[in-house]
């Protein structure tokens, strides 16, 4: 832990509530909807080429030719990019300098290890040559079979799962715990492979100026990247420049640079002009990572009175040929539910695919469905009601570390969130409710969980001699609305109103702001912001306090307060005086602090850290023809300090609609045969349109942690899917009394299928 | 995208005159075409851009009643026309059902008719398919074919026709006015697409170069206007191809049929016009027993080629379904959610 | 060959001389006239983020080729503000947190304005729903996009009656 994280754990100048807390509007709004906010392929540059990969069509095996003259004859067309010419890099593309470093192909061979891996680029003048150039590449490969399916080869037990978890392991004796029970339920559950598909395609524009890199590319970690960069490319991390002002949706997709990035940066180096690679929609689903397929098999075990006494989560789960990443799908079960004895266990197999990563809320989003449908059917099993059921196995402390929690307040999120739903009305038996027109009338429910995670994350803050405030880190907004929230942050860390102070971001020559993902980045650059504003009103204290001629001389750091651009006697507020003038007085243009956000090793080692939530969903279901549609959401979701009330409901309901999305629509249909992924596009790959959402409703409780950071900020971005996804699914299976185990939910697993 | 010749023909002689070059493809709004471009699925060396040819524009009735609607009204056009709507209203909750509001706004109702497939494989240039590469083969036989045909296909094609347009529009005996080289000529719309035989790669009874003019609606058509609905499942609630449609439209008196007509989109390479169920409708009491009878005999002959059994029993219930909503009346006005099951109206569920 | 083109763009009349019929309305618009307010989403007309008005109807500006537009008037989201003054939809979009990430946002703009001049939903939300189904939103901003359409139809409506 910082010294400075110490001073500010319960800053006096911090106004709690003049900033943060308010639900003002995106300040970012603006420049969004007049279509001024330049997300990185709306950039330009004079004398700006196109390039287009090419991408293969086999999933395994080595390309054997491209027509290079065909493309290079198509007018317009100025260089094609192959193994053979491509530029050196001085980083190895196969390499692995960190954990973080995923392999990436860049044209380092002629192997193809998945389907719409790139094996050419294309540099035209126009798009539409560079387009038709990759067209005409016409490649031809010698194919090896490719392995799909989570059958596919030989499984074995990954070395860890998730973030460094272990793949087995055991609280207490599950299977004495299972065999000892009255009432076991044992049921197998899959989830397809989900690709983020972000609105906003991947996309890089690069230039080099000199030995100096410029680009605009979207990321969800521009310090990293740039580490990574400059590895790759044998330069120094200051040579580089990159902008990520806006991201158009991350998802966890855009946290690690991919190999078309890198062959966007080549093709510039090739040509010795900067260029622009905006992949293709049909590309994105390769290259970039997607959400592992899983099999997930679990064993519940309850006694007599509905209380659980062992859970065993199993989760078959794939990689690729070439990488580890393994979705820690049963990590979700030890936090969850109370139970004796607790068990996750893990198998994998390799295919041929592009790498799995993270994928919003991973891990949780696919466990979290399985485990909440288990439950369900648990419930059922017992004769109770599922939110009952919930309930008497309510974990007061994390059940596989018997941690206590730093907060947790589930009981009221079930108690509110059920209150507002009007759960209790819900009749036990499946298939019994009907609206007035005889839709099949379904309520189920989930219980929402992610973990509070913090990375690293620095900030800078600055008051000026006019008495205004610069605050900057290398902070990213991919829509969960950072610019917004940490200007607020900013604003009360250093006293001011919202207009006096400058927040700068989403480049990377800013302080390192960490990863945005894990729902952590509030968290993490909240923090830093805050330390930093705290650490520039201490050395400004610092200054007036032992200045004679100051008001506040000698009061000590501690007797002064922050309130309004001035600094005040906390022994009598009517004594004080202006940042500027005490800038002013010392001679100093401005006067600047850091800080850093950081997790507290004590306290994560003393307490269990998790978001929490409950969400209730009312499906209608056609009893002839199977169509679903999801009529009624509540979600009541507790997650610490909430900075913007405005912009979390819309991240919430955002990750409940994720959670439909899970349970009723996104699959990517992969033919075994080939590897290809034959709905690579956002017509067949199915995410939910306007009608398919209802007027959702969430809220969040009051929650105070005094443990996790010194904001008390958990994180919303990701909970909102978790609980969902099975709310909805047990909605089906309530409405249906078909309990569906395959996701998502197809009308094929509804229609009647007599007459 | 290759590159190809444009050309922007002012009449239906000069387009036809342009089309008769080899390669050549007609362009109405493109968002079948260019889209199947961009996918190199097709690469016409020669686009004749039908789009400013003011005489194909027109929706007109006629002296004897028939509504004869240039093949470059819009989609949205024809849905949202008040009169069209109210003599046709199946039509225009079809056309309404489709795609989205923008592609409505574009789509021609020319193009809609000739719109392709949306088999995965025939998209997939890397596919074996008869229909894109006649002689190929055909890799939705064993591969993802849970969407595919249930009636109508041949081993060489399990192909669908995706259009929601057609499906009322074959129902309610539409005829279509086709010009070429030689002249003009009609078809009726039932007779314009082929089942995919041993040829799938040719989809319609057009000649290379025939233009299409006009759709017609008769004015017996009409005659269903109070009972006539167009209902579509899908796996998303709005802007999602049918899994399973059908038009139905019901002549009644006193609770008796006098005519029917049904036809099934989704199903077949075709719209599929369901003759004999109709058959077996006129003159019963409208009632769900004969619903359920025609939907026996409209899906007798139907047998899965793949992984969609599922749509038999489906098409069955959709067509009960169907009937039923036509019975119980057209809707006053379009239904919030057009085609939706959800929209249909009170009480016509089955098993409730 | 070069193909003449006459378009007004945001109302101010242009003469393009397009060297390739290829070119799209969407691609025109990103990178060549460098309005790059519009978006490229699929490129296919499956997801909205390119929908623009042409001649004051929503289309996806993806599947139409500039060269096929000629004489035609293109409305962008550049175009939609008067000077300093939001259009009534775009205000609503800040004020109901329609949007998150922005990426779908100026397609969602485009097409809700298109919708109100249809004139078919209302302030029926269901039938929003339906009209704005042809802009897919990642991030799901749907409950407030329904919101701010109807919020901005009211307005619209009353200041009609002003007028
Ligand atoms: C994302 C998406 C979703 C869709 N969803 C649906 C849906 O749910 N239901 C549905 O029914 N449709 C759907 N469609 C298809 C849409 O309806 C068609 O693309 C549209 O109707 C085609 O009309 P067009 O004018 O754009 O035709 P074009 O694309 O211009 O032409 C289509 C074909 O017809 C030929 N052609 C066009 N006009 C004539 C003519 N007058 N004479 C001879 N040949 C001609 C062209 O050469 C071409 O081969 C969807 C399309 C997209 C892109
Ligand atoms: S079903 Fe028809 S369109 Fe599809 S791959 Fe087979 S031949 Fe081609
Ligand atoms: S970019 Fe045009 S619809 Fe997606
Ligand atoms: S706001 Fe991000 S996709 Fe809609």
């Amino acid at each position: 832990m910082t010294p400075e994280l110490n001073l500010s754990r319960d800053p006096a100048h911090l106004r709690h509530g003049s900033n943060i807390g308010q639900p003002l509007s995106r300040v970012d709004g603006l420049a969004k909807v007049t279509g001024t906010a330049r997300y990185a392929a709306d950039n330009n540059p004079p004398g700006l080429l196109y390039a287009v990969t090419a991408v293969s069509s086999i999933a395994r095996g080595r390309v054997v030719a491209l027509d290079v003259d065909a493309a290079k004859a198509h007018p317009g067309v100025v260089e094609v990019m192959t193994p053979a010419n491509r530029p050196a890099l001085a980083g190895d593309p196969d390499g692995k300098p960190n954990p973080f470093a995923f392999r990436f192909e860049a044209l380092q061979n002629d192997r193809v290890r998945y389907a719409n891996q790139p094996i050419a680029l294309v540099i035209a003048e126009s798009l539409e040559a560079a387009t038709e150039g990759a067209a005409l590449l016409a490649p031809r490969y010698e194919a090896e079979p490719a392995r799909i399916g989570l059958d596919a080869g030989d499984a074995y037990v990954p070395p860890v799962v998730g973030m460094g978890f272990p793949a087995e392991s055991h609280h207490g004796d599950v299977e004495a715990a299972l065999a000892g029970s009255d009432r076991q339920i044992t049921a197998t559950y899959e989830t397809p492979a989900h690709y983020h598909n972000a609105m906003e395609p991947h996309a890089i524009v690069a230039e080099w100026q000199g030995d100096k890199l410029v680009i605009d590319t979207p990321t969800q970690g521009l310090v990293m990247m740039r580490g990574r960069l400059a590895e790759l490319f044998g330069i120094a991390p200051e040579s580089i420049l990159i902008r990520s002002p806006y991201l158009g949706g991350g998802f966890g997709g855009k946290g690690f640079i991919a190999g078309p990035q890198i062959l966007g940066i080549l093709a510039a180096k090739l040509v010795g002009r900067p260029v622009k690679l905006v992949v293709r929609r049909e590309q994105l689903y390769g290259p970039f990572g997607h959400r592992s397929p899983t099999r997930q098999t679990l064993r519940l075990g309850a006694d007599g009175a509905g209380r659980l006494s062992g859970i065993h989560h199993h989760a078959r789960i794939a990689t690729s040929s070439f990488e580890d990443f393994y979705e820690a799908a049963a990590h979700v079960t030890h936090t969850l539910y109370a139970a004796e004895a607790i068990a996750t266990t893990y198998d994998a197999v390799r295919m041929d695919t592009g790498t799995p990563l993270f994928v919003r809320a991973p891990g949780i989003a696919p466990g979290s469905i399985a485990l909440e449908s288990a439950v369900d059917e648990m419930a059922e099993a017992c004769g109770l009601d599922p939110l009952a059921f919930r309930v008497k196995n309510y974990a007061e402390v994390e059940p596989s570390t018997g941690k206590p929690f730093s907060s947790k307040a589930l009981r009221e999120c079930y108690t509110q969130g059920a209150e507002r739903f009007g759960w209790w009305e819900r009749p036990l038996k499946a298939r019994t409710m009907r609206d007035k027109d005889g839709f099949l009338v379904g309520w189920g429910m989930g219980t929402a969980t992610f973990h509070a995670l913090m990375f690293a994350g620095q900030a800078r803050a600055v008051i000026r001699r006019d008495g205004s405030g610069v605050v900057e880190s290398g902070a990213h907004d991919m829509g969960q609305g950072a610019w917004t929230a940490f200007a607020q942050i900013a604003a009360d860390s250093l006293a001011l109103e919202l207009d006096q102070v400058t927040f700068k971001a989403g480049t990377s020559d800013l302080p390192d702001a960490g990863i945005a993902g894990g729902s952590a980045h509030t968290a993490t650059v909240g923090t830093a912001i805050h330390n930093a504003g705290a650490a520039v009103i201490a050395k400004l204290a610092e200054l007036a306090t032992s200045d004679q001629r100051s008001p506040l001389f000698g009061a000590g750091n501690a007797g002064v307060i922050a309130r309004n651009g001035r600094l005040l006697r906390r022994d009598d507020e009517g004594r004080g005086e202006s940042y500027a003038d005490i800038l002013a007085r010392a001679g100093l243009d401005q006067i600047e602090g850091s800080g850093s956000g950081v997790p507290d090793p004590a306290a994560n080692e003393q307490y269990a850290m998790h978001s929490h939530g409950a969400v209730f969903a009312e499906v209608k279901v056609d009893p002839d023809l199977g169509q679903v549609r999801v009529t009624r959401m509540v979600g009541a979701f507790a997650a610490g300090r909430i900075i913007n009330p405005k912009l979390v409901n819309s991240q919430l309901i955002g990750g409940m609609i994720w959670g439909i999305s899970l349970a009723l629509h996104e699959e990517a249909v992969t033919d075994r045969r080939t590897g290809r992924i034959m709905n690579a596009n956002l017509g067949e790959y199915h995410v939910p349109v306007n009608a398919d959402v209802p007027a959702i409703e969430a809220f969040t409780v009051a929650e105070h942690d005094p443990f996790v950071n010194p904001l008390g900020i958990k994180g919303v971005g990701e909970i909102g899917i978790t609980g969902s996804a099975g709310a909805v699914a047990n909605a089906v299976a309530h409405a249906t009394g078909i309990r569906v185990r395959r996701f998502p939910v197809r009308i094929s697993d509804l229609v009647r299928s007599g007459h | 995208m290759n590159r190809f010749d444009y050309v922007k023909p002012a009449t239906v002689a000069e387009a036809i005159a342009a089309a008769g070059a080899p390669g050549a493809a007609y362009l109405a709004s493109g968002t079948n075409l260019l889209d199947l471009m961009k996918g190199n699925v097709v690469r016409p060396e020669r686009l004749v851009d039908i789009t400013h040819i003011k005489e194909l524009t027109r929706i007109e009735t006629s002296g004897n009643g028939d509504v004869r609607i240039g093949a470059l009204v819009r989609n949205a056009d024809l849905a949202y026309d008040a009169s069209f709507a109210k003599d046709f209203p199946a039509v225009a909750e079809a056309l309404l059902s489709g795609a989205s509001a923008q592609l409505r706004n574009a789509a021609t109702v020319g193009g809609n008719l000739l719109q392709r497939t949306r088999c995965a494989y025939f998209y997939d240039t890397a596919s074996a398919c008869n229909k894109r590469a006649p002689g190929s083969g055909c890799d939705a036989r064993d591969g993802e074919n849970s969407q595919h045909a249930v009636l109508g296909w041949s081993e060489a094609c399990i192909a669908t026709n995706p259009s929601d347009f057609c499906v009322p529009l074959a129902a309610f005996d539409a005829v279509v006015e086709v010009e070429g080289a030689s002249g003009r000529r009609e078809v009726a719309l039932e007779a314009l697409h082929l089942l995919t035989g041993t040829t799938p790669d040719r989809e319609s009874v057009l000649a290379p170069g025939e233009l299409i003019v006009a759709i017609r609606l008769p004015a017996a058509a009409r005659a269903f206007a109070k009972h006539a609905r167009y209902l579509k499942v899908r796996e998303r609630n709005s802007y999602a191809f049918a899994v399973v449609s059908a038009a139905a439209g019901l002549v009644l008196e006193n609770g008796s049929i006098q005519q029917a007509r049904l036809a099934l989109g989704g199903v077949a390479a075709k719209p599929w016009r369901a003759h004999e169920a109709e058959a077996l409708l006129a003159g019963q009491p409208a009632e769900h027993g004969s619903f359920e009878r025609a939907a026996e005999a409209a899906l007798r002959e139907a047998t899965p080629s793949g992984d969609n059994a599922y749509k038999i029993p489906l098409a069955r219930q959709l067509i009960v379904r169907a009937l039923q909503a036509a019975m119980q009346g057209t809707p006053s006005r379009m239904p919030a959610l057009p085609a939706s099951p959800f929209s249909a109206v009170p009480g016509a569920l089955h098993d409730a | 060959m070069n193909w003449t083109v006459r378009l007004a763009v945001n109302g101010e009349p242009r003469t393009l001389a397009l060297d390739d019929p290829r070119v799209t309305l969407l691609d025109l618009l990103r990178e060549r006239l460098h309005l790059t307010g519009t978006k490229k989403g699929c490129d296919r007309g499956q997801c909205g983020a390119c929908t623009v008005l042409v001649d004051g109807r929503r289309i996806n500006s993806c599947l139409t080729l500039a060269v096929s537009l000629d004489g035609a008037a293109i409305t962008t989201i550049e175009g939609l503000a008067q000077g300093d003054r939001l259009h009534p939809v775009q205000e609503a979009f800040i004020a109901h947190d329609a949007l998150q990430c922005g990426f779908c946002t100026p397609g969602q703009i485009m097409s809700a304005v298109g919708l109100i001049n249809e004139g078919q939903a209302g302030d029926d939300p269901e039938r929003v729903r339906e009209g704005m189904s042809g802009n897919l939103c990642r991030c799901s901003a749907y409950v407030g996009i329904v919101e701010a359409v109807r919020d901005a139809q009211a307005t619209l409506t009353d200041k009609e009656r002003a007028a």
